[in-house]
């Protein structure tokens, strides 16, 4: 099933008769039963205003569209979102719908935002086949309940997007990185922690433990970044030896896609964390490989095949979600850390309204 | 403006109801005096008002908690309330209503700066947030104009923006975690001192919904690193839509000034009587503020002048002195005040998409002269959040009325300009009948469905934000269970 107009959408649910999985480009690995409902006929950029920061697009445009349009103003979607082909091993172009669905941000989110604070509008069909729309066009708008925090990130579960409406930001005419040399995670959460409290807003903070070096990113224009990266260095000598990269896009896009993990067997687990319980949780991984981004508050961690990260865990604060495994152990351990009784009842809720029927990704989100 | 009917089977249950209140509260939290309950009355939107039937003031969640499950149990409305700073009437009572303040919980929890978040009661108010962090150079980003009054609480019922906004976002994108009580007494922990909560974003949808869906009473916030320093320029125009043309201009130029703030002639010379700023005498006035070094500064200000040249101002002033800042600041945060010495007036809040700010202002100039009420418009204009406020004689009949007729209008235009209603102050009761001009009854329906999910007997707050019609069958249905 492909429609190929927001009202085509709303028919086709109407007439759906059992479960379906939603599919843009395919490339974010989600499962489940059903047949597939696909995105990708709702295509377009709708609305570009780079006057206003605003850009409005149907659900199945591809990202790279978006983004080639931003580029072309100077513009970007600022929260960097990670396209997961790589590490997923799915082809197919991802499209924006997908991105919003699955709240898809990079290392940027940790000063910038997530995506959900970049959506300003969403238009989807709920499980009746009912079109809805919340939020809009503009930047600050509490006009009812914010429903678009709650679509974005809610992986198709509470409805079918049709079309988002985005704040966009400029690019940034520079960009340096400082490497820090840190014998271990500690030392580089440290190290993360006195860059993020820095007043020189660093744009990224990750950690590679196998290249050894806290990563911290300044972005800006060109006389600002230079200063910036200056003080911060002399801020950061006494951590480490400070080394600075120059033309830093290819590590962070490594980083945003988790490079180090491609093409490896086994799971893949992304942990949200408090930055400072990041070596601990880290340590009772037991991963044979880990990254950190966001300062220590992103964990991705690659464990062998049908290993219970979330027993090896146990209690923490935060969550810690299965990205890559076999259907078997998705199946088993579900996709996403299940909720206390109270929030579950909540969240179980809120899917039996919007999707009474239980059509879209049944199972997906619990 | 119109409220439900008191509910006489409520009021009938009042003395035992504050019986039960009594055995979990001490005896000063449990407000019943006639006199004394009038004291929370209405909240900033003065021109409603009513009494609640009784008001609590509990000091923890626990007692939260135990207060709920008893109005729960007794299927009385409850009206929660942080500092009773609402433009919208957010916390206005009903008669047969409980009026749940959360200012006795102001305490910080816990401060953590390597993992850069503070953990606050609700009831502790916004400014005192920066406060309890400044010493260590962080703030907290959200700042309302109200902010030396208004609560967390309310902070996040409304979703608060504020001056800043532009580069730090509003209330929702700085709030990691809450602790929050539902109707029926339930304790629930949503998010934590960790990005992004876990499952659907619950968080996202409690922030904004006007104390429908639960009580907060505890909050985690993201606070951040006080930039090296910052730095406003005035700019004056002679023409509106010049200004606004420059407003644009300078977003696309790839320069994020932390606020660009608008204010017309009424408003300067209201806001230049009232704090001395030393505002030129123009037709439009930009503040643009920037932050960073002073290198920085200089050279973003250096940009921002260039742009604003092609546009042939009247007047191009950078602040030479954090006193005279602080004084440009104070004029234009003192400006709801400043009017209001000038007039009654009522203040709007809704928001266009920037490229609409000249055809909305011509229009608003033009309604102004049909209802022959003055308005003045000052605002945030870099992300398009209006705020006109209508000048009204209170003691003269019918003006109140068509004050608010106009109001309407203005609101009716933002939507039709591809806005919205309300930008950062909510729907309350202000903007609740105008709901069906943005949004249609299916939209509608999905929020409330959200209510439906939170707050079953829908209890909490119950005839704000939705057209009384339009939730009818809901609080109907409630009356009918009891």
């Amino acid at each position: 099933m492909r429609p190929e107009t927001e009202a085509e959408l709303a028919e086709t649910v109407a007439g759906l008769n059992g479960p379906v999985r939603i599919v843009g480009g395919s490339t974010r690995g989600v499962f489940g039963e059903g047949q597939e409902l696909c995105t990708t006929g709702l295509r377009g950029i709708e609305l570009y205003e780079p006057g206003a920061l605003t850009l409005v697009a149907k659900a199945g445009t591809p990202v790279a569209e978006i983004e080639a349009a931003l580029a072309a103003e100077g513009q970007r979607l600022a929260f960097e979102p990670m396209d997961h082909r790589g590490l997923l091993g799915t082809r197919g172009e991802p499209t924006i719908g997908g991105v919003v669905a699955a709240n898809v941000s990079g290392p940027r989110r940790v000063q910038a935002g997530a995506c959900r604070d970049f959506l300003l509008g969403v238009r989807y069909v709920d499980g009746t086949g009912q079109i809805v729309k919340n939020g809009g066009r503009v930047m600050k708008n509490v006009t009812g309940y914010d429903l678009v925090k709650l679509m974005a990130g809610s992986w198709g579960t509470l409805g079918l997007l049709s079309e988002v409406s985005l704040k966009v930001l400029p690019q940034s005419e520079a960009e340096t990185t400082l490497a820090v040399r840190v014998p271990d995670v500690e030392r580089a959460v440290q190290v993360s922690s006195v860059g993020l409290g820095s007043p020189f807003e660093v744009t990224g903070a990750a950690y590679d433990p196998a290249a050894g070096q806290a990563l911290l990113r300044i972005e800006g224009f060109a006389d600002w970044v230079d200063y910036r990266t200056g003080r911060l260095g002399a801020l950061l000598a006494e951590h480490g030896d400070v080394e600075r990269v120059g033309e830093s896009g290819a590590v962070w896009r490594a980083i945003r896609d988790v490079e180090m993990f491609h093409g490896t067997t086994g799971d893949v687990w992304r942990i949200s964390v408090t930055p400072k319980e990041a070596p601990g949780i880290a340590a009772r991984a037991e991963a044979e490989k880990l990254l950190f981004d966001w300062g220590g508050g992103l964990i991705w961690a690659l464990v062998p095949e049908g290993a219970d990260l979330r027993a090896r865990l146990g209690a923490f604060d935060g969550h810690a979600t299965l990205v890559r495994a076999s259907e078997e152990t998705r199946a088993s351990l579900g996709m996403f850390q299940p909720e206390p009784p109270a929030l579950a009842a909540l969240s179980n809720g809120l899917r039996q309204r919007f999707d009474p029927r239980g059509l879209f990704n049944p199972g997906l989100m619990g | 403006m119109e409220m439900p009917k008191p509910d006489p089977g409520v009021l009938a249950r009042k003395a035992k109801l504050v019986e039960r209140l009594l055995k979990v509260l001490p005896k000063d939290a449990v407000i019943h005096d006639e006199a004394e309950t009038r004291v929370y009355e209405c909240d900033a939107l003065t021109a409603y008002k009513c009494a609640p039937m009784l008001a609590v003031l509990p000091s923890s969640t626990q007692e939260v908690s135990e207060v709920l499950r008893i109005c729960h149990a007794a299927g009385v409305p409850v009206v929660p309330r942080g500092a009773g700073t609402s433009l919208a009437g957010g916390a206005l009572p009903t008669a047969d209503s409980v009026i749940l303040g959360v200012a006795r919980m102001n305490e910080v929890l816990e401060t953590d700066y390597e993992n850069r978040i503070i953990r606050v009661q609700s009831g502790r108010t916004n400014l005192s947030v920066t406060g309890a962090v400044e010493e260590e150079e962080f703030f907290y980003a959200p700042d309302p104009s109200s902010q030396l009054a208004c609560a967390i609480a309310g902070n996040i019922a409304m979703n608060s923006g504020g001056a800043h906004c532009l580069k730090y976002g509003v209330t929702t994108n700085n709030l990691l975690g809450v602790t929050m009580v539902l109707m029926d007494g339930t304790v629930v922990e949503i998010g934590g001192a960790y990005l992004d909560a876990g499952g659907l974003d619950l968080l996202g949808v409690i922030c904004g919904s006007e104390g429908q869906l639960g009580v907060v009473t505890e909050a985690t916030l993201r606070i951040l690193r006080k930039p090296e320093g910052a730095r406003p320029v005035l700019m004056g125009f002679d023409d509106n839509e010049v200004a606004g043309q420059c407003v644009s201009d300078i977003i696309k130029s790839g320069i994020l000034p932390v606020a660009i703030e608008f204010m017309d002639r009424l408003c300067i010379q209201a806001c230049e009587n009232f704090a001395g700023a030393g505002y030129p005498d123009c037709e439009a006035l930009l503040i643009v503020e920037v932050e960073g070094s002073e290198a920085e500064i200089d050279s973003q200000l250096a940009k921002i002048i260039e742009i604003a040249r092609r546009h042939n101002p009247v007047e191009l002033r950078e602040s030479q002195s954090e006193e005279e800042s602080a004084r440009i600041w104070l004029g234009r945060k003192s400006a709801f005040g400043a009017m209001g010495q000038i007039n009654d007036y009522m203040c709007l809040d809704g928001t266009i998409p920037v490229s609409a700010l000249p055809m909305v202002l011509r229009r608003i100039g033009e309604l102004s002269d049909e209802y022959g009420l003055p308005v003045g418009n000052v605002f945030h204009a870099g992300d398009g959040n209006m705020h006109p406020l209508i000048l009204f004689d209170a003691n003269k009949p019918g003006d109140l009325e068509k004050c608010e007729a106009f109001g309407a209008e203005i609101l009716k235009l933002c939507v039709d300009a591809g806005g919205c209603l309300t930008g950062e102050h909510g729907v309350g009761i202000e903007k609740r009948d105008l709901m069906l001009h943005q949004y249609g009854r299916a939209d509608l329906e999905a929020q409330m469905a959200v209510k439906d999910v939170f707050d079953p007997a829908w209890l909490l707050n119950p005839a704000k934000v939705f057209p009384l019609e339009v939730s009818e069958a809901r609080r109907a249905a409630r009356m009918a269970a009891e």
